[in-house]
């Protein structure tokens, strides 16, 4: 695939469908996303085919000067790849997903979507620091237009907060942004993510970068627009805000604050891991009262990005590897939860717990499938959830046992709620005729879930497939941040091996 | 050893769920029950082989690898199946008991509509169980450990529509999770410790690490005290130990086999299988050991105190586990891992078998559970009467030194003897109280024959069997309940009120028979290989740490220490005779006499209603806290709120927004924004 602008395909085909569609009437348009996201799936699994791991650090580089210093610089890494994976996997899934429910507007609701995939592929393959800003802060406009015109009765809100948080956090960032321009003379992120800063100048460029970045993971206490945006957002907005938009804040802090600045990192490792803590108990306490499902699960999404957080602030490869696993498992359980929600929100037009009970008895499927999520979001063994969770909190021990313990009772917490949840949706008896009446999944819902169904037992059993593209480019982040790793707080003192106290044979 | 023998016994059952599982509504509800059923008693017919040659000493472990699974940085997963003397014990115990659970819920559950999810379950919790079994990594161990608590919740919840079943379900979950994270740290301590988590490399280096120190949380601990404790917090959820209890009596909401399965023989043994398979770790830790020992005889008699005043026959059993569980970690907190692990085998057929024998009186009194509405059953149902005898006999550890016991009295005999042996405070206080749960033990076993096949008959008071007799359709299984259905003070009247029970079907009696075999033999068949000073350590061959100077000691106890089970046994029978024979009247005159005391037992030592004052009740106030304070008020109110009206133009962006300018706004905002930084750039140049 050598010399083939791969990348900027990817790009574009989205890209270019999204403007035809907004000249063809509704149905075409749907078609019009569909193929065109079938065909950067299928484009995206050439690409991870391609990949080789263990070769050089960027492939599929492509450079054009586009004039001052702005450059069209695109180029992968193992990581990047794997939320390229994602991206691609999900997008299908959010037509499909919109499919029916959207009825006005399509042309441009299905625009607006590929418009997105295309700025969501762009982040994660620009290799240069305004094109990054460029698309990273252009996805918020379509996921904006998402939420403000085919949102819920109360969007405008929901959407103002929205844009308010993230606008505040772009800010900062730009400025930041510029400030290391001016400093270093380049906006290659490659060049930028070996270039030493001094440690105080590193302190304000990581505070504005985590000012960004936090806000779109979202840490506690940054993270109230997200219940509202999910609550108010259609199902196949939330499914790519949950699925992708959060992963920018993670993608983040793995390509810039921990590679450019480890120092400022290790420095402000006491306050991550605090937010971090503090999320993992406040929102899922938060999530176990929670009426409204969509809610719920938005909650849940901001305790799960707290594994995310303190895995890769553990300074150590489990706990970074875990954390890029919570992210891609994250992507697609709680992707699946919301369409999860989406199905009975279609059936029924309420999101609220009360309403529903006993769907085991008419929607056997749904509930076989919903059952499966849950137990990946509470991250039983076999499942993806598990295995991410499971390498960032050894990685948090590692770095702080504190951290560990207080990290771990999300595994409590978090089968408290979802359980809690699933009792009273799909156990029990319904207490209303009309979803006592609601039909089993259909052929389209069962695409939907399904292909998610697998990807998320596949990733349990065999997680392998998804590490070893990344393992080269985790390592050179760790030979990176090495030198700022501040040490563990288990510290093992041996004294001398005394006998042992009873006999073994 | 076969590689191909070793994967298809644990994978069969897997396969045999997914086939019934997923495509039972295709194939049908015959062919699920003939898939599963065949499938299990297929890996039982390969496991007892195994067995035997570990017997015979023909055997050596093994490690069978199947799939690659975790591997980031030095922590390196792998899938693979482990078999040694300790593996295969629990091999046959789990093949054996399921396959034999899994025929007996032909006939149990019969008449249920969704047999084949239920067969698919019964399979998936055992498949889950073997990976446990056989794991060569405390993360495959981890893996079965979740895979068990998942069944155990699906089943617990099988009747989904019954809300006692769901909070049952939810909190078998939760509470098992508890132990999970004390698990959990306990494998990420490890791991820190050894840079490992495969269990024959640390227990190769536990040894070493022995004197060392370790900082956690905050705290300075003795390396291996605090491993194990982490890690025993793990065992003491899965196998209900005393604090970690309050979900296994509630368990009882799920179908009669699946009690007789999970919540008896296999999966809340998982526990005291974790302490032996990592022995060589807790002998390294005097604290931990310790620790064991006070909460296993802790457990023991808390229990047996409790189980004593159940009316509902499957809560007496329920409770009857926790106290047998409890003797198997006091075995192991002692030192006396081969008797925990005797214990551990006999109780899986002698508990299973009152199970299931509970089940069939069940079955033959209409659903009715109370055991106050029992009595004079021996006649009606004699095979089930017999078979409980047996399985009676064998708890209460009935038999005489030299000649024949049954199972129970030489399992609870060797512990209570090492127990004693040990010489330790901790273990003199462990066969006290051990000796007199024994005492309690019988008597609450007795009580339960006394009340169900003697006496006279008092049916007629029973709502279920009014049912029965006016003709109801009420054939569902799931009308199984507890006593909350009742007047707690009611005593019912006797007469049979015309009600004929019958015996039950030949799937559920063959069962019962074959178990009734391993109840009344496994003792004496198994004792010389599991316990005895000169067999032993030839069988274990350092699957778990046999202490052989234990075992001989064990052997040269005071006569008096090691008659004490027999003498409190026939204590406890007489008083069981008394009170429910010989004085029908003396249960309520005690009553009369202790209230106070009698209300803390059937209370179940306030533990649930503390735990709700504690922990339930303030996790929902503090969520409600955290969302309207903390998100609404506090956080919105000087966040993005806040930040609006601060800067003066908020009610005029509000307004904007609201008339649908919302698009515009943002679109500008935006590209304003990208403009400056382009602009800002071009400066800079």
């Amino acid at each position: 695939m050598s010399g083939v602008p791969v990348l900027s395909f990817l790009i574009a085909i989205p890209l270019l469908a999204g403007m035809a569609a907004l000249f063809v009437g509704a149905h075409a348009a749907r078609w019009v996303a569909l193929v065109a996201t079938l065909v950067d799936l299928a484009l995206g699994i050439l690409l991870w085919r391609a990949y080789v791991p263990g070769g050089p650090q960027w492939q599929f580089v492509e450079h054009v000067a586009i004039g001052g210093p702005l450059g069209w610089s695109l180029g992968i890494d193992g990581i990047a790849l794997m939320l390229i994976m994602l991206s691609v996997f999900l997008m299908p899934i959010c037509i499909g997903a919109s499919w029916r429910a959207i009825e006005t507007r399509v042309p441009e609701y299905m625009a607006a979507f590929l418009l997105m995939e295309a700025l969501m592929l762009g982040v994660f393959a620009a290799q240069d620091l305004l094109l990054f800003y460029i698309f990273f802060e252009g996805g918020l406009i379509p996921m904006y237009l998402i939420i403000g015109i085919w949102g819920g009765p109360e969007r405008i809100k929901a959407s103002y907060k929205f844009f308010l948080y993230t606008l505040a956090g772009s800010v900062l960032m730009l400025i930041a942004m510029l400030v290391m321009i001016g400093q270093t003379g380049t906006t290659s992120i490659p060049v930028l993510m070996v270039a030493n800063f001094t440690p105080s100048l590193q302190a304000w460029l990581w505070l504005a970068f985590f000012a960004s970045f936090a806000v779109k993971l979202p840490m506690w206490p940054v993270h109230t627009w997200l219940p509202d945006a999910h609550v108010q957002a259609p199902t196949a907005g939330s499914v790519i805000l949950a699925g992708v938009l959060l992963k920018l804040g993670g993608y983040g802090f793995i390509r810039f604050s921990l590679p450019m600045f480890p120092e400022a990192s290790a420095q402000f490792l006491p306050l991550v891991f605090t937010l971090s803590g503090i999320a993992v108990v406040y929102t899922s306490l938060v999530a176990l009262v929670q009426r409204d499902m969509k809610k719920l699960v938005a909650y849940s999404s901001v305790a799960h990005m707290a594994f995310v957080t303190f895995g890769l602030f553990a300074f150590n490869r489990q706990g970074i590897e875990g954390a890029m696993l919570v992210m891609l498992s994250h992507g697609l359980v709680s992707g699946a939860l919301f369409l999860c929600v989406g199905v009975i929100y279609d059936r029924l037009h309420t999101r609220e717990i009360a309403r529903y009970g006993g769907l085991s008895n008419n929607m056997p499927g749904y509930a076989l499938l919903f059952m499966l999520f849950t137990m990946a979001s509470v991250g039983l063994p076999g499942t993806s959830g598990f295995v991410g969770e499971f390498l960032s909190l050894t990685g948090t021990y590692r770095a702080s046992s504190w951290g560990a313990v207080v990290a771990t009772t999300g595994i409590i917490l978090g089968a408290a709620y979802m359980l809690y949840l699933y009792w009273r949706i799909a156990f029990g008896t319904s207490m209303h005729a009309d979803a006592a009446a609601m039909p089993d999944l259909d052929a389209r819902e069962w695409w939907l879930l399904a292909p998610i169904a697998a990807v998320v037992l596949w990733m349990g059993v065999y997680p392998e497939s998804f590490l070893h593209p990344m393992r080269d480019d985790v390592g050179r982040l760790l030979t990176r941040i090495e030198r700022a790793a501040p040490p563990g707080d288990a510290r093992l003192s041996t004294g001398a091996p005394a006998p042992a106290l009873k006999a073994q044979h | 050893m076969h590689a191909i023998i070793l994967i298809l016994i644990v994978f069969l059952p897997l396969f045999a769920a997914i086939v019934a599982g997923l495509g039972g509504r295709v194939i049908g509800r015959v062919p699920a029950k003939v898939v599963t059923t065949g499938a299990l008693f297929l890996s039982c017919a390969l496991s007892w082989p195994i067995f035997v040659r570990f017997l015979t000493g023909s055997a050596q472990p093994a490690v069978v690898p199947v799939l690659d699974w975790i591997h980031s940085g030095d922590m390196a997963v792998d899938w693979a199946l482990r078999v040694d003397t300790l593996t295969a014990v629990m091999l046959v115990v789990v093949t054996t008991v399921s396959s034999l659970v899994h025929l007996y819920s032909w006939g149990y559950m019969e008449e249920d509509p969704s047999q084949p999810r239920f067969f698919a379950y019964l399979s998936l919790f055992t498949f889950a169980m073997l990976m446990l079994v056989t794991a060569d990594s405390l993360v495959q161990m981890f893996f079965g450990w979740e895979g068990v608590g998942l069944a155990s919740y699906l089943l617990i919840g099988f009747w989904y529509y019954k809300p006692s079943a769901n909070a049952a379900a939810l909190k078998a979950f939760v509470v098992n999770r508890v132990g999970d994270f004390g698990f959990s740290l306990g494998i990420f301590g490890t791991f820190l410790v050894f840079g490992t988590v495969s269990i024959p490399a640390i227990l190769a280096a536990a040894p070493a690490m022995a004197g060392s120190t370790l900082h956690f949380a905050g705290m300075t601990g003795s390396t291996m005290t605090v491993l194990c404790l982490l890690l025993f917090v793990g065992a003491m959820g899965k196998s209900a130990q005393i604090g970690l209890h309050t979900w296994l009596p509630d368990a009882m909401e799920g179908p009669t086999p699946v009690s007789a399965l999970i919540h008896a023989a296999t999966m809340v043994t998982a526990g005291v299988f974790m302490v032996c398979r990592l022995s060589p770790m807790f002998v390294t830790s005097e604290t931990a050991m310790t620790v064991v020992t006070y909460v296993g005889a802790a457990t023991c008699i808390f229990a047996a105190t409790i189980g004593c005043v159940q009316n509902d026959i499957k809560r007496v059993i329920a409770y009857s586990t926790c106290s047998q569980l409890g003797y198997m970690f006091f075995a192991a907190g002692t030192g006396a891992f081969g008797a925990a692990m005797f214990h551990l085998f006999t109780h899986a057929f002698f508990k299973a078998l009152l199970f299931l024998g509970a089940g069939s009186v069940i079955h033959a009194m209409h659903h009715e559970q109370d055991m106050r509405y029992y009595g004079a059953l021996r006649k009606d149902i004699p095979i089930t009467f017999w078979t409980m005898i047996a399985g009676t006999l064998a708890i209460t550890g009935v038999g005489i030194a030299g000649v024949f016991g049954f199972a129970g009295f030489y399992s609870k005999d060797s512990i209570l003897e090492a127990a004693f042996a040990n010489g330790s405070v901790h273990g003199g206080i462990a066969w006290f109280l051990g000796s007199l749960a024994a005492l309690l033990t019988s008597f609450y076993s007795w009580r339960l024959i006394f009340l169900t096949f003697f006496g006279p008959a008092r049916w007629a008071a029973s709502e279920h069997i009014q049912h029965a007799l006016q003709g109801e359709h009420h054939d569902d299984p799931s009308a199984e309940h507890g006593d909350s259905a009742h007047d707690a003070h009611a005593v019912p009247a006797t007469g049979s009120g015309g009600y004929h029970p019958h015996e039950s079907p030949p799937t559920m009696l063959v069962p019962l028979i074959l178990l009734a075999v391993g109840a009344v033999f496994a003792g004496i068949g198994f004792g010389r290989f599991f316990v005895s000073p000169e067999g032993a350590g030839a069988f274990w061959r350092g699957s778990l740490a046999f202490n052989e100077e234990l075992a001989h000691a064990a052997h040269h106890v005071p006569w008096l220490v090691s008659l004490t089970p027999t003498i409190v046994m026939l204590i406890g029978l007489a008083l069981a005779h008394r009170n429910y024979i010989r004085v029908p009247d003396a249960p309520a005159a005690f009553v009369a006499t202790f209230p106070g005391l009698h209300r803390f037992l059937t209370h179940k030592w306030y533990f649930d209603e503390i735990y709700a004052i504690l922990f339930v009740r303030p996790a929902f106030r503090i969520g409600r806290f955290f969302w309207h304070r903390g998100d609404e008020r506090t956080i919105d109110r000087f966040g993005p709120h806040g930040a609006a009206t601060l800067v003066g133009f908020g009610n005029r962006v509000t307004a904007r927004f609201q008339s649908g300018y919302v698009t515009n706004y943002a679109l500008v905002m935006l590209l304003g924004l990208i403009g400056a930084a382009s602009w800002a750039l071009w400066w800079a140049r």
